[in-house]
Order: structure tokens, then sequence, then C-alpha cells
């Protein structure tokens, strides 16, 4: 498949640079810039969520195809605490870190898959995708 | 990256002109309160036109603007939401909820206009004030 893009996720500024590649990635895959921006948005909270709780992760940002559709993929790890009540991280308005409890909930919401695999005391993984009907 | 504030009259007009870190963000937030003082002004422009993304950081502390320069007495308006990220903020459930809005510059200009008008107005003693 196409080559896969690694960001490392350590500032602020990388959570622009990660939303700004998944932008760029998403107009490759032939998304609307309204998708293109909801991608760019549901990067955005989930490289914010690898600082706010794990310091620094990476975002991997690849195409896909599956069928008659093209997507984007991203993969955001950290090595960081975990998340111990997954459930509740994925209730809306839920935060551990006094932020609006929009993040984990939010990026689910902007895109069609949306997994998270996390270990208390080993970090988070969490896979998110979004596809289009290629015509 | 810094955000510009202008002084127009008796109002700040601050002009995103790329896209912002958190940072820049809160930044944008401690500068226009502080000026909001200084200046005496009496409302608050924040143009986000060239904003990329509008997500959950961004759209609390656009609300934090509003209701601060409120307690410091100046009125809030945000112009220029792009429809790709109105389009985003609505699919990502978030809202900004007690701020005003507007299309554009111009727009902003006349809502604040008007905003200060309705101001002398209330201002003015009544005789048998009973607003909920």
């Amino acid at each position: 498949m196409a080559e896969e893009l690694r960001l490392p996720i350590a500032a602020d500024v990388d959570v622009v640079e990660a939303r700004q590649q998944g932008r760029a990635l998403a107009a490759v895959a032939g998304f609307s810039s309204g998708e293109q921006t909801v991608i760019a948005a549901a990067i955005s909270e989930i490289a914010r969520n690898i600082l706010m709780y794990a310091k620094k992760g990476e975002i991997f940002l690849s195409l896909a195809t599956n069928g008659d559709r093209q997507g984007v993929v991203v993969v955001a790890r950290d090595q960081g605490p975990g998340i111990p009540d997954i459930e509740r991280a994925m209730q809306y308005g839920y935060s551990t870190s006094h932020g609006v409890g929009a993040g984990l909930p939010g990026a689910k919401r902007l895109m069609d898959e949306f997994e998270v695999d996390s270990v208390v005391g080993q970090g988070t993984t969490i896979t998110m995708k979004k596809w289009r009907r290629m015509v | 990256m810094e955000v510009p504030i202008l002084r127009q009259g008796q109002y700040l007009i601050a002009s995103i002109q790329s896209a912002l870190t958190d940072a820049d963000l809160s930044h944008l937030r401690e500068a226009l309160i502080a000026q909001v003082g200084r200046s005496r002004c009496r409302g608050v422009i924040v143009d986000v036109t060239a904003l990329d993304v509008m997500d959950s950081f961004a759209v609390r502390t656009l609300r934090d603007i509003a209701h601060m320069a409120r307690l410091r007495g100046a009125e809030t308006v945000i112009v220029g939401i792009q429809p790709d990220v109105a389009f985003a903020m609505v699919q990502l459930g978030l809202t900004l909820k007690g701020v005003a809005t507007v299309l554009d510059l111009e727009e902003g200009l006349a809502f604040l206009n008007r905003r200060g008008e309705e101001r002398l107005l209330e201002t003015k003693p009544k005789r048998s004030s009973d607003r909920g």
C-alpha cells in the first residue's frame, strides 16, 4: 500500500502539523474540502489528547482502499498512562483534564471507524478511518 | 504566530492570519482581555476566516474570550467561520452558545454598533424594571 506518514507529537505545533498533513492526505484521497476539515479536526482532537495525557506520542497517516472505497487511516500511538475507563472516556462531556470532554467522543463522531486500544501503564493506540466511495 | 490586534474606534479587531496552536490561542485570549481594559473598548471582533480548524480547544478559547470580555464590559462577536469549519464543528458537537457569530467583518461592526445603541437604551433609568 501507499507509504505511511509518521508524525511525532510532542508540542502543540505538532498538533497543527499533524492535522494539516492529514488534510493534505485527505485531499489526495479525493475527499471534499468539508470532509478534509472534518478529518483535520478529528486529528487535532486526538493529537491534543496525546499531549495532554501522554506528553508525547506519534501519529501515523496512510491511505487505504476497501472495495470501491478509498479512505484515510489515522493511528495515534503513545506510551502514556493509558485510559483506565474507556467507556467513560468515550462519553461526551467527560474529561479528567478540565477539558471540554469532546476529544475522543468528538473524534469518533467525525470518523467512520474508531477503535481504542489502551492498557493502563503501557499506553494507548487509537485507530480511526474515514471512507469515501470512489466514483 | 502572534495574532495582530487592531484598534478601530471603540472596538478591538483580532484578525487571525493562519492556523493557530493552542498556545497561540491562549495568548490571544490573554492579550485581548488585557487590551479591553487598557483601551477601554466596548467591543471585540475576532476574525477567524483564516483558521483551518475549530476544534474543542479553539471553541472553548473563543467562548472564554467572549465571556471574559463581557465581564470587562465589552461585547464580542466572532466573524468569518468558514462553511467547512462550521460543518466540522457541528459534527463534533461543538457550539458557540452565548457567543455572537456573524458572517464577516462588516456584519461584525454593524452588530457591535447595534449592541452599543441597545446598551445606551438599557442604561437609561427605568421606573419599573422587571426584566428577567
